[in-house]
């Protein structure tokens, strides 16, 4: 018997409706309403002036190591604008932009980041898991989610996020082997940004586009310009409908570029040039988006401007108030540190109270 | 000369089984290899080979009976030309020998049966009093019923509670725990999964933040070691991280400890390697009444729990009480033995060995007092502390490896705690300190023992 194929396993199509100059494909411009247009507009430029405004917050000691989003504000808004607030985002580390949208506050991130567990603050109404800093483990705790809202009968989905790195972690093959085999109704959404640290894709994998994998799961896959909204927005909506209405778990690629840092323990310098970076930076999701919209007649540079100066005010009073909220944590009660760990106090936890709070008493009265 | 033909033991851990079906009649010709019988135990239905060739010559047991003893002579066959007559001789030996070896059962250790364990205390487990109402009735249940039976209870009073692991549905469960789960509860809620315990393990603890109370099932603790990022990153941080704002309700349950003849990699104790992470419960009960109430007080609990379980003693019978509702409270430890003159710490199977040292040790006048630790995490030291302030000795049992252990805690706690009481040092007796042997022989070595209790506590009593 000679060999022969088994069947046909399936394609991996590439979307891309806005091109590198804002120009969009009238064959395939999605009918967006202007409002959502300009919401996400507003959450992609919201969430870099954010971004560059933490980054300034690390460097000055502020606040602890966080993961920069810069260059992938669309892989995030254009996925998650078709999240209901009875889904569930379940974000990896550096879905900063996306946690916005879903109503995440910039008190409690910036909390979060400068070590206060208090800045875990779920969003009213949102049913968001806390980001997760393990890599790819969330894969599996969003195919455990999805399990959940199918076992109640809901038609609840999952959104979660990862990296091109993650697709080399078990977590990755796991999850996605699980969705298939339970038929979860879970989006997987890869920010492919090219880059695990200093590791570049092509050591990272030999598979052309991570998207390919889903084949072997027999679930489908999409690839997407992750800097191009328009995309990235048609191709989610297709995801988030099928898992919505047909309970099949897709994993959509999105092919960006992380601009920035890994996270600010990094420095990008020892194994990227200048010369890399540069191809994206034309390629920037933000501006491609505004020559769009103001093709459209939806914005100007004066609106933008003063979008960025509305920004920059309300940031900088959200600091304000974030730093007099980690002045009171500071001075209060370190007796916290017990808090939390079980849902019920028990003998052991109440000595080790009792036993912390003498230390503390004889360290201060001892200088 | 005639062949028998005896009750195999199907698994390390069989000890009897059912005689379903015999294949061959008598006067059937068989050929090594042939099928001749089907035998059931409690965890499958196994066909039974011929490994001689010859004629059936007498069947001795028939169809059909149950708890059929391994070993027993269940049929002879005649070798080539040999004649019928042959039978007469060798049917009422065989027969005799063995009605002989079941009067001999209880009172001999067997050579024969390398791996077993010794003898079980005749009345294993005292009924506490405050955690079981008197008057109440008891039954008696195996530690695997008891299991079932509170995940099923569990499972009917709330919708949230499911089952999922490697072959607890269809098959039943590996160990046959699962018993009848999928037929009550349908495929929704006893999930056989893909072989992927790390899969299942994140799984779960994405379940149980997304509002359900998974119940997952290790085939055994062994498999776990694929999982365990899962259970101490994702489900045992996951509250602290979030500031208490999400709970993990979820059970990593599953035998954990020696099985009998599996080697290394199958035949580990991992109690303290988990009690040993903060935001974890464990829990590791020994008799069927606190299999059960713990594990419906671990499926109720907020917290993840990690509940170990031990193969040999799924088939031991117990006194479960009959209540509607039976649930203990984890993290309390109970005296399963009262005694004065030294203290002996134990949990899981090393309760056996240790109430088994105790009958021992009175027969040479000293009276140990037996304390079943119940659970690991948290640790109920109080009640180790008031039995040692009473007996002033102490000798910590454990099946597992030394170093590191629950009993290097037990140790070091009582150092703290109850150093002026101790009359002697505490001693740790357990497993050797190297990967199981594979060998029968080296194996009984290396387990713990009643005996080695024995002398741990007459060393300690100054009696050796």
């Amino acid at each position: 018997m000679p060999r022969h194929a088994v069947e046909r396993l399936g394609t991996v199509t590439h979307l891309s409706i806005l091109d590198e100059t804002g120009a969009v494909d009238k064959a395939l411009e999605p009918d967006i309403p202007e409002t959502d247009l300009l919401e996400m507009h507003r959450a992609m430029l919201y969430g870099r002036c954010f971004d560059e405004r933490m980054l300034k917050l690390q460097r000055q000691g502020r606040i602890g190591t966080f993961a920069p989003i810069k260059g992938q504000e669309a892989a995030q808004i254009g996925a998650a604008a078709h999240l209901r607030p009875s889904d569930w985002l379940v974000p990896s580390f550096r879905e900063i932009a996306a946690q916005i949208w879903r109503g995440a506050k910039p008190r409690d991130i910036w909390l979060f980041a400068a070590g206060y567990n208090e800045g875990v603050a779920i969003p009213e109404d949102a049913r968001d898991l806390p980001l997760c800093v393990p890599v790819a483990t969330q894969l599996l705790h969003a195919a455990g989610v999805a399990y959940a809202t199918k076992y109640r009968g809901e038609d609840d989905i999952v959104m979660t996020f990862h990296g091109d790195g993650a697709t080399s972690e078990g977590d990755f093959h796991e999850a996605l082997n699980f969705s298939g085999v339970l038929d979860l109704p879970v989006v997987f959404v890869c920010q492919n940004n090219q880059w695990a640290i200093s590791l570049p894709l092509a050591k990272q994998t030999r598979s052309k586009t991570i998207a390919q994998k889903a084949v072997a799961y027999g679930i489908p896959g999409l690839r997407v310009d992750g800097n191009d909204i328009l995309a990235v927005w048609v191709a989610a909506k297709e995801a988030v409908d099928r898992a919505r209405n047909e309970q099949i778990p897709t994993l959509l690629e999105c092919v960006t570029y992380r601009m920035e840092v890994h996270t600010t323990a990094d420095d990008p310098t020892r194994y990227r040039t200048e010369d890399d970076v540069a191809p994206w930076r034309k390629r920037d999701p933000i501006s491609r988006f505004e020559t769009y919209l103001k093709a459209k007649g939806l914005i100007d540079d004066k609106t933008l401007k003063g979008m960025r100066e509305t920004f920059r005010d309300a940031l900088k009073h959200d600091w304000q108030e974030t730093q007099e909220r980690i002045e009171e944590l500071d001075a209060g009660d370190p007796m916290g540190i017990f808090d939390a760990l079980y849902a019920q106090d028990y003998p052991h936890i109440t000595e080790q109270k009792a036993y912390f709070r003498e230390r503390l008493k004889r360290e201060r009265a001892h200088g | 000369m005639t062949i028998e033909i005896t009750m195999p033991a199907l698994s390390p851990t069989m000890e009897s089984g059912t005689l379903s079906k015999w294949l061959k009649s008598e006067g059937d010709s068989v050929a090594a290899g042939d099928i001749i019988a089907e035998i059931e135990t409690d965890k499958a239905t196994m066909e039974v080979e011929a490994v001689d060739e010859g004629t059936i010559g007498k069947l001795l047991v028939a169809e059909g009976t149950e708890d059929v003893p391994v070993g027993d002579v269940i049929a002879l066959l005649l070798e080539d030309g040999e004649d019928k007559a042959a039978l007469d001789g060798a049917g009422t030996q065989a027969a005799e020998k063995a009605s002989a070896a079941k009067a001999d059962d209880s009172a001999s250790d067997d050579n024969d049966e390398p791996a077993e364990r010794p003898t079980r205390p005749a009345e294993p487990m005292i009924a506490d009093e405050e955690e079981i109402p008197a008057g109440t009735e008891m039954v008696k249940q195996t530690v695997r019923e008891a299991l079932r039976d509170a995940m099923a209870e569990e499972m009917r009073r709330d919708d949230m509670v499911f089952v999922m692991g490697e072959e607890v549905a269809e098959y039943q469960g590996a160990y046959k725990v699962t018993q009848g789960l999928l037929e009550e509860f349908g495929d929704k809620r006893v999930i056989d999964t893909p072989i992927t315990e790390y899969g299942f393990a994140g799984l779960g603890t994405g379940a149980a933040l997304g509002g359900l109370k998974p119940v997952i099932e290790f085939m055994t603790f062994n498999f776990a070691m694929q999982a365990i990022d899962h259970i101490i990153n994702s489900a045992a941080k996951q509250r602290y991280m979030a500031g208490g704002k999400v709970d993990v309700p979820v059970v990593f349950r599953g035998p954990n400890g020696a099985a009998a003849r599996v080697a290394a990699q199958h035949s580990q104790n991992f109690a303290s390697w988990y009690a040993s992470v903060p935001g974890l419960k464990v829990v590791a009960p020994y008799s069927a009444a606190d299999a059960k109430g713990l594990l419906k007080a671990a499926i109720r609990d907020p917290n993840p729990v990690v509940f170990l379980e031990n193969e040999i003693i799924y088939g031991q019978s117990f006194d479960v009480p009959k209540l509607d509702d039976f649930v203990l409270p984890i993290g309390k430890a109970k005296v399963v033995r009262q005694g004065s003159d030294v203290t002996i710490v134990a949990y899981s199977i090393a309760v056996r060995e240790a109430l088994a040292a105790a009958e021992t040790l009175a027969e040479e006048g000293i009276e140990a007092e037996v304390v079943d630790l119940r659970s690991l995490r948290p640790l109920d030291l109080p009640t180790v502390v008031q039995s040692v302030r009473k007996t002033n000795r102490c000798v910590v049992a454990e099946e597992g490896w030394p170093v590191c252990s629950i009993a290097s805690e037990i140790s070091a706690r009582l150092m703290e705690d109850a150093f002026d009481y101790l009359d002697a040092p505490v001693l740790r007796v357990s497993d050797e300190d190297t990967p199981t042997p594979y060998a029968a022989n080296l194996e009984k070595l290396w387990l713990l023992s009643p005996d080695r209790i024995v002398k741990a506590v007459k060393k300690v009593c100054y009696r050796d």
